[in-house]
This record gives structure tokens, sequence and C-alpha cells, in this order.
């Protein structure tokens, strides 16, 4: 059992958890994620480490109410515990031997992106930070972006702050203006992310993202996390999750995050019929 | 009076009832039918039964007891092999070990070594004296191991095997496991209609109790390295984490919504208990029409849980012919009971979708021509015989190989090109003071086998720390 330390609403739905688990501070770096089982029924869910403290044990993880077990998550409180939580799990990214690295973060992808905001703040690279939501309450870590961030820019769907449109418009203008960027990284919904990988293809700029395939184990024992890259199988638990992003096969991981659809709405419409 | 030629019969449910359930098939013996069954052992000199079990339990002795009607001691005498009786007696391929060279099976059925096992062990698991007592585990311990560290990665049989032994021996025994679950296969594989997960629980407590110390969610090579444990003060250790790495066929379609490993579809339904969604919060999708390829005992026990998941048709799709599955008989024989149908002779070359998901399974029409190397005939393709199945699931079981998670981030362990650990007769690895063995080194195998390789290992580990000393 893992004891929850602190809890913080980020947004209507975005929560912050701090939560003691030694193990896997002392050994987290940015890029890896844990999976947790909530409570005795609960089913495995992959959460990225999005801090830690070593020195303490403690582990943070923010994440988006989207359904179920991230529901029933948010509903936890200081004090309480979360059955299960095992990590770090998957690789962490290598971050020496950039210049320039554009960081592109969109809904709760914020979350997954501020780890490795901070982790090439500590590198000689320029950090470039773009977050985006629907509007502006949606917006999150504003600040913790801002430290870590030598530019940071802000884009809402509904203009009421920051850039009036997408994150990726900001990127394009990037890559049109300055020529020496040498690293992308993309994470939020798949269409963000298949929408950045096209673009910075025209200029040639690598790009990482890191995919949200749907996990049981996260140890590659069952193969439900596998997608399509470059042309291969791959288990984005242990070959990732992060990767080259012109070589994903971005509908087939779309069309696999859907197959629990029906099966979640029921869970998810149970919970919330309680609530009521 | 006249020898019983056959085997006693283990009563069991009725096919058309257990496809609706996922209680256990068989319901165990009686008293009286446990007698009767001993009464058939001829008690031989020589002990030729001992000699086919892999851990070498004293099966006249124990049979003998449960004879003479003293149930507690057949199960010590078991348990001083054996830590896993319940689970033996129901998944040891007994027909190719034990019974396979007792001697009334010569001229008759063998005696149901299996199933007095199974007897005795759940006699007196329903007891409470399942137990061995203080004094019995007392007379195993070597003074000069007494709080010694030992580490065991893995709580499947063979690391769970190791652990008590280990711990008999008066080491202090901790027993790291990736999962929030212990029992390895015995949890996510083998499912509830075959292995009652509440006769797991049982067991794992029996090992605790002898002072193992069980560590959940710990990946090593992850959480912590094998190096770390050293320097945690471990002084020996035992890898047994087993071949979990599920194989694919390599062929079109494969990652289309529909498509399991059968490691993904048993650890769904098994470990998350799948089964009883909603209540439990995993899905698991499996329609109308399945296909599980492959035909060992793993692809038996998909097929025959998507039947009780509400499959109307499942097939085993299997490459070669019916002789050549190799599921144990009696499950090829359940699965048939249960309605699930085989297409033998016939290799999957494609997966077809509608709307991102399965729709068919193209087919291809095999023939047996020349013997391979394994001196099975290899089954040759049929020019212009493809044909469709038509299916919402394809379940893929044709194999695993050793996960590299642990291999990789362990300097100096030597590996097998498939990525098995080499280790020597005494289960030793390259490296000093770590041992392994289970399917980890084998390739998938059996239970009773990686138990087998889990007492070498501790017998050798307890030498080895000796020496040491
Ligand atoms: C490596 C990795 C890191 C992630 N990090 C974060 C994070 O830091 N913050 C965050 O908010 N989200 C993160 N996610 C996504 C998060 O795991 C899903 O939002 C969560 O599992 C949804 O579960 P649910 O029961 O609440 O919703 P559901 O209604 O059950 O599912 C909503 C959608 O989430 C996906 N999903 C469902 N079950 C799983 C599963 N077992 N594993 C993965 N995806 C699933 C499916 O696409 C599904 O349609 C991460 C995913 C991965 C793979
Ligand atoms: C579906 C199925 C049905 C089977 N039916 C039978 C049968 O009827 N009879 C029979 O005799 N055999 C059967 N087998 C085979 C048998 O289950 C295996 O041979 C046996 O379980 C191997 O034992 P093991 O201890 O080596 O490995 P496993 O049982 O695989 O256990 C390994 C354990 O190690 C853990 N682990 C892995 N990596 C790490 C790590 N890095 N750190 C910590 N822990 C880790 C795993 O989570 C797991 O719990 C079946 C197998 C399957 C899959
Ligand atoms: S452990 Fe297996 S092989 Fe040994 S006696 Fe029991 S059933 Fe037979
Ligand atoms: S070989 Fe068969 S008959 Fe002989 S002692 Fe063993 S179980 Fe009994
Ligand atoms: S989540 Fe099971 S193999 Fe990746
Ligand atoms: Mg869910």
């Amino acid at each position: 059992m893992y004891e929850i330390l602190a809890k913080e609403v980020l947004a209507p739905t975005i929560k912050r958890l701090k939560v003691k688990a030694p193990l896997i501070a002392a050994k987290t770096e940015p890029g890896n994620f844990i999976i947790l089982r909530v409570d005795e029924q609960g089913e495995r869910i992959p959460l990225t480490v999005a801090d830690y403290e070593r020195e303490n044990g403690i582990i943070t993880i923010i994440f988006q109410e989207v359904g179920y077990s991230t529901k029933l998550l948010g509903k936890m409180d200081k004090g309480d515990f979360i059955q299960d939580i095992v990590g770090p799990l998957g690789h962490h990214i290598k971050l020496d031997g950039y210049q320039k690295v554009v960081l592109l973060g969109g809904g709760s992808g914020t979350a997954l992106l501020y780890p490795k905001v901070r982790g090439f703040s500590g590198t000689e690279a320029e950090v470039i930070s773009i977050t985006g939501a629907r509007t502006k309450n949606l917006i999150i870590l504003e600040d913790e972006l801002e430290q870590y961030s030598d530019r940071l820019f802000i884009a809402t769907d509904d203009g009421s702050y920051g850039h009036h449109g997408f994150v990726t418009d900001i990127l394009k203008d990037l890559l049109e203006k300055e020529g020496d960027i040498d690293l992308v990284v993309a994470i939020g919904p798949v269409p963000m992310m298949k929408v950045v990988a096209d673009l910075t293809k025209k200029f040639d700029v690598e790009t990482i993202v890191s995919l949200n395939t749907i996990m049981v184990d996260g140890t590659g024992m069952c193969g439900a996390c596998r997608v399509t890259v470059g042309g291969e199988t791959k288990f984005t638990c242990i070959d990732g999750p992060s990767f080259d992003g012109h070589q994903v096969d971005f509908d087939e991981l779309m069309n696999r995050l859907n197959f629990y659809r029906d099966e979640e709405n029921l869970v998810y419409a149970n919970v919330v019929e309680e609530e009521k | 009076m006249a020898v019983q030629k056959e085997k006693t019969p283990m009563r069991e449910q009725k096919p058309e009832e257990r496809i609706k359930n996922f209680k256990e098939v068989p319901f165990g013996y009686t008293d009286q039918e446990a007698v009767v069954e001993a009464e058939r052992c001829l008690q031989c000199k020589h002990q030729p039964c001992v000699e086919g079990c892999p851990v070498h339990v004293p099966i006249p002795q124990f049979i003998q007891a449960v004879k003479d009607g003293n149930i507690e001691s057949a199960n010590q005498i078991i348990k001083s092999k054996n830590n896993l009786p319940a689970v033996c007696g129901r998944v040891c391929p007994q027909e190719e070990q034990c019974e396979n060279v007792c001697v009334m099976g010569i001229k008759n059925e063998p005696v149901a070594i299996g199933r007095l096992e199974r007897y005795v062990a759940d006699y007196n698991m329903e007891r409470g004296t399942s137990q061995s007592g203080d004094e019995e585990l007392k007379k195993d311990r070597i003074p000069a191991l007494i709080g010694k560290k030992a580490a065991v990665i893995g709580a499947g049989p063979a690391g769970l095997t190791a652990a008590a032994d280990l711990a008999r021996y008066g080491l202090k025994v901790t027993v790291f496991e990736a999962l929030h679950a212990t029992g390895g296969v015995l949890r996510y594989g083998i499912p509830e209609f075959r292995l009652p997960k509440d006769i797991v629980d049982q067991e794992v407590a029996a090992i605790k109790e002898l002072g193992v110390e069980i560590k959940l969610n710990v990946v090593v090579g992850k959480s912590i390295t094998v190096d770390e444990l050293f320097e945690q003060g471990y002084e020996a250790m035992f890898i047994g984490v087993g071949a979990g790495l599920p194989r694919f066929l390599g062929i079109p379609g494969e990652n289309l919504n529909g498509v399991y490993s059968a490691n993904e579809f048993l650890t769904r339904v098994n470990l998350m208990k799948a089964f009883k969604y909603p209540e439990y919060k995993t899905p698991v999708v499996v329609g109308k029409k399945v296909a599980v390829v492959g035909a060992g005992n793993v692809a038996m026990d998909a097929a025959r849980t998507a039947k009780r998941l509400g499959a109307e048709d499942v097939y085993i799709v299997y490459r070669r012919a019916k002789e050549q599955m190799p599921a144990r008989s009696e499950e090829i024989h359940h699965a048939g009971e249960e309605g699930i149908e085989f297409k033998l002779l016939n290799n999957p070359v494609a997966i077809h979708a509608e709307s991102g998901r399965v729709a068919t399974m193209e087919c291809q029409k095999m023939e047996l021509g020349e013997k391979d190397a394994s001196g099975r005939r290899r089954p040759v393709p049929i020019a212009n015989s493809n044909w469709q199945l038509e299916l919402d699931t394809v379940i893929i079981a044709i194999g695993q190989n050793p996960n590299p998670l642990l291999t990789s981030s362990t300097k100096d362990l030597k590996t097998k090109s498939w990525g098995g650990i080499e280790v020597d007769s005494d289960q030793q690895t390259s490296r000093e003071g770590i041992y392994a063995g289970g399917d980890v080194v084998t390739g998938a195998a059996t239970v009773i086998k990686a138990m087998g390789a889990g007492k070498t290992a501790a017998e050798n580990i307890k030498k080895y720390l000796l020496a040491k000393n």
C-alpha cells in the first residue's frame, strides 16, 4: 500500500498526487512511468512519474480524469492508500547532445511533458516549451514550466489565454523562423502528436513522441501495448514509451486505444451514477 | 480380492454446465475413493514412481499413509519434497512423469498418484493441518546459515520452491515479484477452472509461514538491480523469472483490435479477474467467434476460457496434425468435450479487418511431409488452398521467450541465443552466488520441473554459503 501525502487540483479534472514510494523515487529518470492499481478490484493503469524527491522517497503523479480508474484515483485524498504501484518502468529519454529543444504538451500531456522539460533544463540545450489546452482554466503547470524553460508559449483553442489557436501553430512558426532547432518532443492526444510529426518531417527535425498505449503488466509480458514503429512491432512498455515520431503508425495506435470503449463507458457510467 | 484395473474415476462437472462457470472441473476424491485408489498401489520395493517424479516425492510411503487413514502424516511425507502438493496434484503432467513408470501401469492403468496427492493436500488444507510442525522444520536448520540473507527473484513455482527450502535451512529469504500477486503462471496463466486461485493463496501462505518475506511490485532490473541487492547484504540469489515474453506470428493484421497474445488474454481473465467484469474493472472482449492459434496447454486454456466467457464458436488452429499437439491429452479431451473445434493442418497467413477489428483469418491448408530435426513430420503448405475463417477474436498461443528485463540489466550473466540464462548442473549461473532455474533456463516447461530446479538450486546455494564461510 502506498500512502498519498499531498493532493492538489490543478484544473477541474486534472489532479496532482504526491505518493510515498521510496524504491521508485530512488530510481526514476525523466520519461519513466509507473503502473498502479487503485484498489483490489482495480485495473492496472500507467502514469508518468511527473516529479520525484529521491531523499524523501516521494513521487508525483499528475493525471486527467478521463474514465473510471482516473476518476476513482481523483477521489482519493491525503492519507488514503493506493493499493499497488510498480516502477520505474520504460526507458528514460536521452537528454544529452542537443542545442535547442522544443517541447510541446497538449491537455494533460503537459503533465507528461513536464519531467522532460525539467530534464532538459539540466543540460546545455536551450529549452522552449509550448503548452496548450481548450481554454484558460485547463492550462496546467504554467509556473513549473516557466521555471525550467528558457521560453514558454501558451495556446488556447478559444483564445482565452495566450495564442488563439493550437500549439502546433506556434511550433510551425518557430520551425519557420528558427533554423537551429535540433529536437522536438511532443506529448499529448494522438492526433496532436501525428500533426507534429507530419510537420517536423517537412523540416527534417528529429522528433520524439511518448505513446500512451493500453497496458496491463508494463514489463513485456502481455503485448497489449504493441505499436508499429518503422514497420516493426514494438512493445511500448519495454521498448518505449518514447519513439521516433516519424516512424510511428499513429492510425493503428488510435484504433487500438478505442478497443475497449464500450466496456470502459459501462463502468464509468456506473461510477457517475453512484455519485448522483 | 481382484485388482481394480482402472484408476478410481474422479467425478467432474458436466461439460454443458461447466462451460457456464469458472469453477474447478474435477471435484477430487472422497475419503472412501482415496482409500480405494490407495489400495491399488503395490508398494514396489524399487519404487520406480519416485524416480519418475522430478522432486522425488516418496510416493509409496504417502500412499501407504492414505491407506492407513493417516492423511496428516501423508501430507508431511509429501511436503518433505514438494512445497506445492495441491498445485502439482492438479497440473503435473503425471502421465509423463510418476504415473508413466508406475508398475501397476504395465498391465492396467497406473495408480492415480496425482489425484491422491491432490486429495491429501486438499484434506489438510481444509482442516488447517497442511503446515509442517515446528519440530519437523527445526531439523532442517543449519546453525551456520541462520540469519544470513538470500534473495529470490520471481514468485513463480521455481522461486517459491527455492525460497521455501532456503528458509528451512534457516536463511532469511526475501522474494521479489514484479506483479502485484504471487504465483507466476499459476496465478496469471493457468485458469481458475483448472487451478483455483485460493489454492495458490494457501500454498503461498504456507511458504510465508516458514518465514519467507515476499515483496510485490518490485521489478528486479528496473526497481532495483541484482548488484544493488548484493550491496544490501544478500549473499546469494536465485533467479526464477520465467519465460513471459509472448511470441507472435509475424503475419499481416496481428496488431488489429481483437488479436491477443494468450498471455494478455489469460492475464486479463485470471490475474485481473476480467471474468468478474464489471465488479473487477479490467475489461476483456471475446466476441462470438474465437480462434486460438497453437495447440499446447496454453492454447487449450485460452480456448476453454473463451468458451466460458460466452464465445459460441471456438477453434484451435494448428499447422500440424492431431498426434503432434503438445498439450496434455487430458486437456485436449476436456476441450473437445466442451465443444472446442479443431482446425488442424491449417497455417494462419494473414488476419483481415473490418473497420479496424478482426473479421477473418486467412488460413493455408497443410499436409504432412518428411520428418524434421525434432523427429516430427513437417507440415508443408498445399498450394492454392487458402481459405477465410470468420472471427471476432484471435488469440496467439505459440509460445514465450524469456523476458530480457533482468538479464539485460545484469552484467556478466551469460545467456543463450534465445535469451535463456545459462546454468551448470548445480543451477549456478556464470556469476558467483547467482543461481537460476525454471522456465528462464529451460524455456517454457512444467511446474514440477521449475520446482525441481528451485530445489536443486537451494541445495547448492546452501553448499555455496557453507563453503564460503
Ligand atoms: C506510458 C504512459 C504514461 C501515461 N502517463 C499519464 C499521465 O502522466 N497522466 C495522465 O493523465 N495519463 C497518462 N497516461 C494515460 C492513462 O494511462 C489513461 O488515461 C488511463 O489509463 C485511463 O484509464 P481510465 O480507467 O480512467 O479511463 P478509461 O475510460 O478506462 O479509458 C480511457 C482511455 O484511456 C486509455 N486506457 C484505458 N485503459 C488503459 C490502460 N490500462 N493503460 C493505458 N491506457 C488505457 C484508452 O485509450 C481508453 O479509451 C499514460 C499512458 C501511458 C501508456
Ligand atoms: C497458460 C499456461 C498453462 C500451463 N499449464 C501447465 C500445466 O498444466 N502443467 C504444468 O506442469 N505446467 C503448465 N504450464 C507451464 C508452467 O506454468 C511453467 O513451466 C512454470 O510456471 C514455470 O515456473 P517459473 O517459476 O520458472 O516461472 P513463472 O511461473 O513464469 O514465474 C516467474 C515469476 O517471475 C516474475 N518476474 C519476471 N520478471 C521479473 C523481474 N524482473 N523481477 C521480479 N519478478 C519477475 C513473474 O512476474 C512471475 O511471477 C503452463 C503455462 C501456461 C502459460
Ligand atoms: S509432484 Fe508431480 S510428478 Fe511428483 S509425484 Fe506429484 S504428481 Fe507425480
Ligand atoms: S510404481 Fe506404482 S504401484 Fe509401485 S509403488 Fe509406485 S505408485 Fe505404487
Ligand atoms: S504492457 Fe504488457 S507487454 Fe507492455
Ligand atoms: Mg479504465
